[in-house]
This record gives C-alpha cells, sequence and structure tokens, in this order.
C-alpha cells in the first residue's frame, strides 16, 4: 500500500496485490507522536532574549531611572487618557460610517453605492497625516462656518478656530479616515453571509432592517472582528500622529518632554510600555467578542442543558403543552 | 475474494467527552466487498466510517487498510502515531465521499477531478486530464467539466465527488450517506453510479438509510446501534428477517 499501486483501470478496477495482516495484540497501546525538538527549540528561544534583554538593560543607553520616573509621570498618564478617548470615540464614529458605507456600497441605488465608493477611494488614498492638518487647520480655508439661506439671511456663524478645536479636529481625521477602511472590513463580513439567510429571515417577516440587524450583522461579526481589531489597534497607535496638530496624546506630551530634555531612548522606552499595554488589553475585549460570534461555528461540544432547554421549548410549541 | 481482509477494525472505541460513541467495534471487509453500515442516527455508523480514513482519531483499538494501520505506524506491538506525510499516504487508497459533497468551490468539475492526481501523485498533467474526462463520463457529466459546483445540482455535485476520489484509484471507497442531502429525484443517479462501482468490484462501505440500495447491491448489511454492531449478515437476512428487536423496531421505523 505504501507504493501507489499503478492501476489499470478508471473504473476503479484494482490490480489484486497480496498484503500481510501484521500480527497485532488487541488493543495495542496507541503512542503519541513524540515532539523532541520542542524542549530543545524553547531553550534556544529562551536563550537568545536572555541575551537580548541583557545586552538592552546593561545598556548605559536605557536609563532605568528615567524610565521608572516618567512612567506614571502625570504628564505621561494624561497623555494616555487623551490616547484612549481619541481612540475610542474616533473608533465608535468610525465603525458607525462604516456600517452605513458598507450598506451604502452593496446597496442597488447606483448614487448611494457610487458616493460610498468615491468617499471610501478619497479617504483611503490620502495620507491620514494629510488629512490631520486638513481638519486641523480647517480655519485657512474657511474661517467661519456659517449656514445663510437666500432672503432669510444668516441662521448662525461661529469662527471656524471655535468649533474645531484640535482635539476636535484629531477625531474628525481619525474617524472619517478609520471610516473608510473599516468600511471594506463590514462589506467583506456582510458578504460572507449566504444569501438564504436573509431570504430565511424575510419570509419570518422580517423587515429588511430586521433582517440586516438581527440575522446578518450578527453572523458577519464573526467575520468582521478579527480584522476589525486591528483596525483598533493601527487607530490606538496611528493616535500619536496629532503631534503635528498638537492634541495631547501620549506620543505628543512624550516628544515635548524629550525635546527638552534630551532623553529621547528612555521616554521612546515609557511610550512603548503603554502602548504596549493598551494594546495588550485591547485584546481581551477582542477574544471575548471573537468567542460570542463564534459560537455557532465553534467545535461541537456535549452540551447536556441545551437539549433539555430544547425539549421544553419542544414541549411549549405542541399543542398540549405551553398552552395551561 | 482475497483471504485477508482488505479493511480490518479492531476493537475500536471512541467517546466524545464522557459519551462513549464506539465500543470496542470489530468488523473485516474483504477486497471486493460493499458492505453497508445502517443504524439510527447517534449510532456511531457515521464516525466509524470517519475513523476509517483517520478524519477521527480513536481512544483505543485500530483501522487496519491492507494490512497498514490507518494513522499509526506499529513498531514492536506499539502504534505511534504516524506523520503527517504518512498518513496523507495511506489516505491515498482510501476514497471518501461525504453527506455535504465537499467539493472545492474555486474550481471546477473537471479541476476538482484533476488536483488529487495532479498535486498528490504528480502525474503528467494531459495523462490526468484524460483520465478525469473519463471519470466524467463514467458518472454520466461528460458536458459538465467546466462547470463551477454551485452551478450543478446537488446530484451531480455527489457524482463529482465520487469521481473525484475514484481519481486517486483508491482501493476502497468509503461513503458516509451520499445520498441524504439530495432531492428524491436526484438520488438515483448517484445510487446508479455506486452500483456500476460494485459491479466493478470496487470495494465501497457505505453508511445509507437507503434500504433499497442495501438490499439490492451490497454483499453485507451491519446494523449499528448506541456505537455496537447489533447484527450483521446478508441483506436478505437482516433487513427481511432480522433477528434482534433494535433491528426489527429500526427497519419498522424506516419502512
Amino acid at each position: 500500500m505504501r507504493d501507489c499501486p499503478e492501476a489499470a483501470a478508471v473504473d476503479g478496477v484494482m490490480p489484486l496485490q497480496g498484503w500481510e495482516i501484521p500480527t497485532l495484540p488487541d488493543d495495542a497501546p496507541l503512542i503519541p507522536r513524540p515532539q523532541p525538538w520542542t524542549p530543545v527549540a524553547a531553550v534556544f528561544c529562551v536563550a537568545i532574549f536572555a541575551f537580548l534583554l541583557w545586552r538592552f538593560l546593561e545598556n548605559p543607553v536605557v536609563d532605568r531611572a528615567v524610565i521608572l520616573e516618567y512612567l506614571f509621570k502625570d504628564v505621561t498618564l494624561r497623555g494616555v487618557g487623551v490616547t484612549l478617548y481619541l481612540t475610542a470615540v474616533s473608533m465608535v464614529a468610525g465603525i458607525a460610517g462604516a456600517i452605513l458605507l458598507a450598506i451604502m456600497h452593496l446597496s442597488d441605488n447606483i448614487v448611494l453605492s457610487s458616493l460610498a465608493r468615491l468617499y471610501i477611494s478619497i479617504f483611503r488614498g490620502t495620507p491620514l497625516l494629510v488629512q490631520l492638518i486638513f481638519w486641523g487647520y480647517l480655519g485657512i480655508f474657511t474661517p467661519d462656518i456659517s449656514l445663510s439661506l437666500p432672503g432669510i439671511g444668516t441662521l448662525f456663524s461661529v469662527p471656524t478656530s471655535d468649533v474645531v478645536t484640535p482635539m476636535v479636529a484629531a477625531i474628525l481625521a481619525l474617524s472619517l479616515n478609520a471610516a473608510a477602511y473599516s468600511a471594506e472590513i463590514v462589506r467583506s463580513g456582510i458578504l460572507s453571509v449566504p444569501r438564504g439567510q436573509v431570504e430565511a429571515a424575510r419570509s419570518v417577516g422580517m423587515t429588511r432592517f430586521q433582517a440586516f440587524r438581527r440575522v446578518v450583522m450578527p453572523q458577519a461579526l464573526r467575520v468582521i472582528i478579527p480584522p476589525m481589531g486591528n483596525e483598533v489597534i493601527a487607530m490606538l497607535k496611528g493616535t500619536s500622529l496629532v503631534s503635528v496638530i498638537a492634541g495631547n496624546d501620549l506620543m505628543t506630551n512624550l516628544q515635548n518632554v524629550y525635546s527638552q530634555t534630551f532623553q529621547i531612548i528612555p521616554l521612546l522606552i515609557v511610550a512603548s510600555i503603554w502602548y504596549l499595554i493598551l494594546v495588550s488589553l485591547l485584546t481581551i475585549p477582542q477574544s471575548w467578542l471573537e468567542r460570542r460570534f463564534g459560537q455557532s461555528v465553534a467545535r461541537p461540544r456535549v452540551r447536556r442543558q441545551q437539549s433539555r432547554l430544547w425539549n421544553m421549548r419542544l414541549r411549549s410549541v405542541t399543542p398540549t403543552g405551553g398552552r395551561s | 475474494m482475497a483471504a485477508q481482509p482488505l479493511v480490518s477494525v479492531r476493537t475500536l472505541t471512541k467517546s466524545y467527552g464522557n459519551k462513549v460513541v464506539l465500543k470496542r467495534i470489530n468488523l473485516d471487509v474483504a477486497e471486493g466487498e460493499v458492505v453497508a453500515l445502517i443504524g439510527p442516527s447517534g449510532s456511531g455508523k457515521s464516525t466509524l466510517l470517519r475513523c476509517m480514513n483517520h478524519l477521527e482519531g480513536q481512544d483505543s483499538g485500530c483501522v487496519l487498510v491492507a494490512g497498514e494501520p490507518v494513522g499509526y505506524v506499529l513498531k514492536n506491538g506499539e502504534l505511534h502515531e504516524a506523520s503527517d506525510k504518512i498518513l496523507s499516504h495511506q489516505r491515498r487508497s482510501i476514497g471518501m465521499v461525504f453527506q455535504g459533497f465537499n467539493l472545492f468551490q474555486h474550481m471546477t468539475a473537471l479541476e476538482n477531478i484533476m488536483e488529487g492526481p495532479i498535486r498528490v501523485l504528480k502525474l503528467p498533467r494531459p495523462e490526468v486530464e484524460q483520465q478525469a474526462r473519463r471519470l466524467l463520463n463514467l458518472v454520466g457529466l461528460g458536458d459538465w467539466a467546466d462547470h463551477y459546483p454551485l452551478q450543478l445540482s446537488g446530484g451531480q455535485q455527489q457524482r463529482i465527488a465520487i469521481a473525484r476520489a475514484l481519481a486517486m484509484k483508491p482501493r476502497v471507497m468509503l461513503f458516509d450517506e451520499p445520498t441524504s442531502a439530495l432531492d428524491p429525484e436526484l438520488v438515483g443517479d448517484v445510487l446508479e453510479v455506486m452500483r456500476t462501482l460494485a459491479q466493478e468490484g470496487m470495494t465501497m462501505i457505505v453508511v445509507t438509510h437507503e434500504i433499497g440500495f442495501a438490499r439490492e447491491v451490497c454483499d453485507r448489511v451491519v446494523f449499528m446501534a448506541d456505537g455496537e454492531i447489533v447484527e450483521q449478515g446478508l441483506p436478505g437476512k437482516v433487513l427481511l428477517d432480522p433477528q434482534h428487536e433494535r433491528t426489527r423496531e429500526f427497519l419498522r421505523r424506516l419502512l
């Protein structure tokens, strides 16, 4: 059997070839495959990492005193707060925009889908840095934001610099940009749900919105969550770009400090430590969400409770049960 | 019929969690024999079939195909888990047909059939294509070579799936409820192909609910319930004059 028999016919007529049935004790022990190189590889990796860590720590440029001093300093913590706030607000707005854009993109209405495509191509096609600067210096383009109607006159007018503060500009730039990227993620998720699901949802009388909200989106989320996790992480780190319009996030604050004290490396390490912590924390809700929305396709496990629940439901829909 | 069994299941035991689905199953299938595995759902017949090509691992016992323990290498009376390479090699001679067809959705019917011989057996493309077209004709789908699976009916897909398995020139074909997902009027075409195969002398193990097929085509019927073989024998015997109450009960519900 090891060397493949050169069978003559297509139709499955086998050449009669002998084979030996080995003498095999009943219930011969099953031995799992040994993995002799695993411990070796582990030791090797640990050694390399230990060496790198040692080289790093004994380096005089890495001033541990400075790192520890700034790790929990007020200026750092305020920066962390701003970074988290920017990320959260921009991401929520971005995802909302992304869902809207994805629905528009998939719509049969040519105006809606063209609009979505145009938006995505512009906001994905220009650098985030340029967009940030644009929103930050919006005042140059329009000194006032006003609404005037012919015959009625000016309804309101405010100086742009009062409304679009650096913070607002940062949120605008980040969320509009994130919406464009995430829209494609949401769209791929929606496309991954088979058509029959919508048809079934519509057949039980759901409206288009209900079908989308209750049937399509929960299934799409399974596909959406992993790349969306990437987006959130990219956003968290992307907030460091707002330094160009004087937002005072983590990176900007520390940049301001080291531009005066010249402790560049230690402060960059402080920033890295915080970003690493924040990103690690973000993966916790992500894996929770993945499990939550991946349940239906997870490998089946024997679940007693479910069947009991099922029996109860069955009983309640049979004519005798559930009435009294 | 060869004196040695081509497929030999030895004290095969398997459980999911603490639910035992196969209880020390023993079963020998001779070369050229066509065996139907029947039984109520949850009886373990599909699991047994999936153990035969090691899609499912077992807790103890083993399956010998042409004398080789599938998924294992025998050394000094112990069965050592085989490498992926060896397992892949063993599976070449074991064809599998699934309930849900599992055709490669991104390949045409012809490409589905050619994939194995080209990538796994490393046969030259012209020869493989010629053989694949012959197989397509054999399953009655010569004109559908360039269609993608989703453009075909379930019955057509299943016949392509059979052709795909046959292209590897297997020694034994395993069928896991091949007609259960099909419309009644499409079942006949698939069974017809399987009947032809049986007449050609292919060794086949078929998990099925098609009692008619089991009676007319199969050499032996094996009835399973609760992870055990309750009774087995000639189709005429087991299906028409069952000895065990469980078999009688099952057949009464089915007919």
